[in-house]
């Protein structure tokens, strides 16, 4: 069959504010009541309240029968293009694959969903049997000691590494002297925000012409201030860095410890490690390569690694396994403490128990080679299109993920990034530019994971090529997307306004007054 | 036997040997292998991962992890009275029916075009709690109650530059745990007492402990205790006498019957949405929210997505983008507010989806039902000889001390008795609050019946007379 572009209009029910479907003394839900006899025994429980205390004008919440609600979120979740739906690789850097159904299904098992974590540890062992052995398997595929799951998501876990770092330098008497931690622009933002939370001085390394971290400028940076390393490899642009084992051992011998941010590590599986590299601390992010739904943006997980030596540093509780039962151990001599409130996304964690027990050692590493292949594949497409290049590391093949520049197309058009983003939705898809700030002109990161055929990915290439040559004959089309979208050209110019942005309801009706 | 090696994996299309031979001859290399060329030798892992042999019937793969499951025992099977930061509400069906939509629960991070559901979804979560919460400007939410409360104690930190903070010695010490990691190094915390009769904040205390160096005061109500703590407006405007602020932790289940604190002089709310209509899942279900009024000082310090409502170039046809979107740390790396990242989102939708259905009138009636059915419990618990609750005098929400101390018993060998029964007794506090001895926290919700609270009080009373 010829690759076509499809002719789609997403659902536009031009679905009112839930405020505005208010009809007062519906309602969606009847709770459960209090019985005749309680009531006789304590009489309307609110009379015990504090006078000043007692909430005199109920809140202005929206009154809805149950189909009504029902039906709006419906209405609203057909105006979103979850992955399921479409050709996700448009969203570069975040690993959009196939979170498979059968992981939902067993996550939603009461089994899980109706445990307190405060319970018995007799009454929690499957549970904590599935978090220790997940722990096991994680310590197989980076070749690091010891994982925790309480981080809720990558930026957390950068926290909690930065927050490793520090205990470490703490407990050598050296924290006062170690204030700085260095990351690459080609990191995650987080890699560098995340630490300054921690009072951390940030140094970022740009990258050399062939795109990698230059590790002359690493020499520079580091020095006697240098607390520790956070760093992506690939980074954003999917370029291997061959000489990761170098910069952490300069930063090793300048007394750093060094952090891998393998939030996306979808190209290397059983290909190289952690260890291997030198990295001290690693993170995965259960909801990228691991394969647990991205849920709008959470909840997730990022699954936090050590070595030996530093797992006296981890958060409380460690999962821990006596030969005979699991339980939580809370006697970390110099723990960090905690960065989220119990053991973590215990949902993410078991799909991502149950995606691994799926694949095994060789599921996983053709998990990663056919992310590598479809990767590969997908840049020599691109590369055939008109005004698009791939910088640095030129004729080289990449790992997981592309950084595009439509540099030469905007030049030739005037059409953008952000048009191009714009036009595809047209189309059914989903594109990304990249993080700020944008080193590569005009971005567009790519990354097709192992979850989409052939097929799909030539449905994907056919929508960019579709869109360039408009860009070249007709570009007002492109600079006007989306025109089959759910709504049309965004007035932005309020967002930046305190005298007119909204973030609620209530806020929009006492501004739009005036 | 047919070769297994050879299985094309339902996950990964591009196993299937043809196609993966035509793209690799498209590429133009040899095989997969020669992708891999910027991987040195000495980087590759030449070992074999050790990882079971994989299930990849779903069949095989359900019957095992179901197996594992089944050795769990779920506040479904036992009767439930453990709270203290995660708590057991009733979960209306359509909240589950839309978390679970393959549109967003599988969604990410997509266009205000392709992806408008998402933003109108959260930014009606965000309106909702801002009603509830009686303040303009709601977060899309973080990762729970701890981070949430350490985000609004930073940014009090940021808009007074100052560097002390006053909270009281009656925190969750989880909470107290994230907190003081999230702060380390930067700011000071000082524990303020509490009155050991009421159990509320020893007001004394606090204006000895103020100074001009107070960022802010960070307190909670309901406390971790569940006392509804009444002295708010004092605390909000000794805060405010000296140029802090009024940093307020609120159960937002228990804004249907109280005053929210906004109208007791609180400039930052924040707290847990768990409540909202998302399950335990084993601590799983957490997410923050943090509030704020609509003013530019307090808007420019949130680190967290901010949807705003705008308009298209289509006549009443409604848009969303992000409010000052260059104050994140997306925005602008380390220059920006702490960090962003991926938190929560679905809970946040799940939560709107949650107040929606209760309304004004709902979530006002479960906040009594919480009331009486609390009450009874702590009525019917005190009548057990040998066994009190602490700071009786004062109200109570949701949750309560039950003090062991003249049971001879501890908490560890009531709760193992109650197991025994089929229930789980209170988060056992001893060994958190020392001073207090033998002291457990309860939690009850409107899931308990008067039969439930019953047979606790049976069943304590066993075990203790």
């Amino acid at each position: 069959m010829k690759t076509k572009v499809r002719n789609f209009h997403q659902a536009k029910w031009d679905e009112p504010i839930i405020f505005e479907l208010s009809t007062k003394g519906e309602r969606g839900i009847i709770m459960p009541d209090v019985e005749h006899e309680i009531e006789e025994e304590v009489g309307d429980g609110i009379s015990k309240i504090p006078g000043n205390m007692i909430r005199k004008q109920v809140p202005n919440l929206p009154e809805l029968s149950q189909m009504r609600v029902l039906k709006h979120y419906l209405r609203l979740s057909q105006e979103n293009l979850g992955a399921d739906l479409n050709v996700d690789i448009g969203q570069g850097t975040c690993t959009m694959k196939y979170s498979p159904k059968i992981n939902d299904r067993l996550a939603n098992s009461p089994k899980l969903t109706e445990l307190h974590p405060s319970q018995d540890g007799s009454t929690v062992q499957g549970i904590l049997e599935i978090l220790y052995k997940t722990d096991l398997f994680l310590r197989e595929i980076s070749g690091l000691d010891k994982f925790t799951f309480q981080p809720g998501g990558g930026s957390q876990a950068i926290l909690a590494m930065a927050s490793l770092i520090q205990a470490y330098h703490d407990f050598n008497e050296e924290c006062d002297k170690k204030d700085e931690i260095i990351t690459t622009i080609f990191s995650h933002p987080s890699d560098a925000a995340a630490p300054a939370v921690k009072g951390y001085k940030i140094i970022t390394i740009y990258p050399n012409e062939d795109g990698l971290p230059d590790i002359e400028a690493l020499k520079e940076a580091v020095s006697g201030h240098t607390a520790g390393l956070l760093i992506t490899n690939p980074e954003d642009t999917g370029i291997f860095n061959p000489k990761i084992a170098e910069f952490t051992r300069i930063i090793h011998e300048a007394g750093g410890l060094c952090g891998y941010d393998q939030a996306n590590a979808n190209g290397i599986l059983g290909i190289t490690r952690s260890k291997e590299a030198g990295f001290d601390i690693c993170f995965f992010n259960l909801h990228k390569t691991f394969s647990s739904p991205h849920g709008c943006g959470g909840p997730a997980t990022g699954a936090l690694g050590v070595t030996g030596e530093l797992v006296k540093f981890m958060p409380v509780p460690l999962v821990e396994f006596d030969g005979e039962k699991y339980y939580l151990n809370y006697d970390v001599s110099h723990s960090i403490g905690k960065v989220r409130s119990y053991y973590g996304v215990t949902a993410a964690v078991l799909k991502a128990y149950s995606w691994i027990m799926s694949l095994g050692s060789e599921g996983l590493k053709e998990v990663s080679r056919a992310a590598v292949l479809n990767n590969n594949y997908l840049l020599k497409k691109v590369l055939e299109l008109r005004g698009v290049s791939a910088p640095y590391a030129k004729g080289r093949h990449r790992i997981e993920q592309v950084r595009y520049s439509w540099e030469k197309l905007t030049e030739d058009t005037g059409v953008t990034t952000e048009d191009i983003t714009n036009r595809m939705v047209d189309f059914g898809f989903h594109m990304w530019s990249s993080h700020h700030p944008f080193i590569v002109p005009q971005p567009m990161t790519l990354e097709p994971t192992e979850s989409y055929s052939k097929a799909e990915i030539d449905e994907y290439i056919a929508g960019l090529k579709k869109v360039v040559e408009e860009a070249y004959e007709n570009p007002d089309i492109v600079k006007s997307a989306p025109h089959n979208s759910v709504v049309h050209k965004i007035d932005t110019s309020s967002l930046d306004d305190p005298s007119k942005w909204a973030v609620t309801w209530r806020a929009y009706l006492k501004k739009s007054k005036k | 036997m047919i070769k297994k090696k050879n299985m094309v994996h339902p996950y990964i299309p591009n196993s299937v040997p043809e196609v993966q031979a035509k793209m690799i001859k498209e590429i133009g290399v040899k095989d997969i292998e020669e992708l891999y060329e910027d991987i040195p030798e000495s980087l590759r892992f030449k070992g074999v991962m050790n990882l079971p042999q994989p299930l990849s019937s779903e069949y095989a793969l359900k019957r095992h992890v179901e197996q594992i499951l089944s050795k769990n025992r779920t506040c479904r099977e036992y009767i439930n009275f453990l709270g203290g930061g995660c708590w057991q509400h009733y979960v209306p069906a359509i909240c589950d029916e839309i978390n679970q939509r393959s549109e967003f629960l599988t969604a990410y991070a997509g266009e205000p075009y392709e992806d408008h559901g998402r933003f109108q979804a959260l930014f009606e979560y965000a309106s909702m709690m801002g009603e509830l919460l009686d303040m303009d400007v709601v977060n899309v939410p973080t990762y729970d109650w701890g981070q949430a409360a350490s985000t609004s104690i930073r940014m009090a930190a940021r808009i007074t530059d100052r560097n002390e903070i006053l909270m009281p010695n009656v925190i969750s010490p989880d909470r107290l745990l994230i907190i003081n990691n999230y702060c380390m190094d930067v700011l000071e915390i000082d524990l303020i007492n509490n009155d050991t009769k009421t159990g509320k904040i020893d007001i004394n205390d606090l204006r000895n402990k103020i100074s001009s160096k107070t960022a802010g005061i960070y307190f909670e109500n309901p406390s971790y205790f569940g006392i509804i703590e009444d002295q708010g407006k004092i605390i909000s405007e000794i805060a405010h006498q000296h140029g802090a602020l009024s940093i307020i932790g609120a159960d937002p289940v228990s804004l249907g019957i109280l005053v929210p604190p906004a109208d007791y002089g609180a400039d930052i709310v924040c707290g847990d949405i768990q409540a909202l209509g998302i399950h335990m899942q084993y601590g799983g279900g957490h997410a923050g929210f943090i509030a704020t009024r609509d003013e530019e000082r307090f808007v420019a310090e949130y680190p967290s997505r901010l949807f705003g409502i705008t308009h298209t170039e289509v006549e009443g046809e409604y848009g969303f983008g992000d409010v000052m979107y260059d104050r994140t740390s997306f925005g602008s790396r380390e220059q920006g507010k702490e960090f962003i990242g991926t938190a929560t989102a679905l809970w946040g939708i799940t939560a709107g989806v949650y107040l929606a259905l209760l309304g004004p009138q709902g979530i006002q009636k479960l906040g009594q039902t919480i009331m009486q059915k609390s009450q009874y419990a702590m009525k019917k618990i005190a009548e057990i000889e040998g066994i009190k609750i602490l700071f009786l005098q004062s109200a109570h929400f949701k949750e309560f001390v039950v003090d062991f101390n003249d049971t001879g018993k501890t908490v560890e060998d009531v709760n193992k008795a109650l197991l025994e029964k089929g229930i789980f007794g209170g988060k056992d506090i001893s060994d958190k609050f020392p001073g207090m001895g033998n002291c457990a926290l309860f939690c009850v919700t409107e899931i308990h019946t008067k039969e439930d609270i019953d047979i606790l009080v049976q069943a304590l009373n066993e075990c203790v007379n």
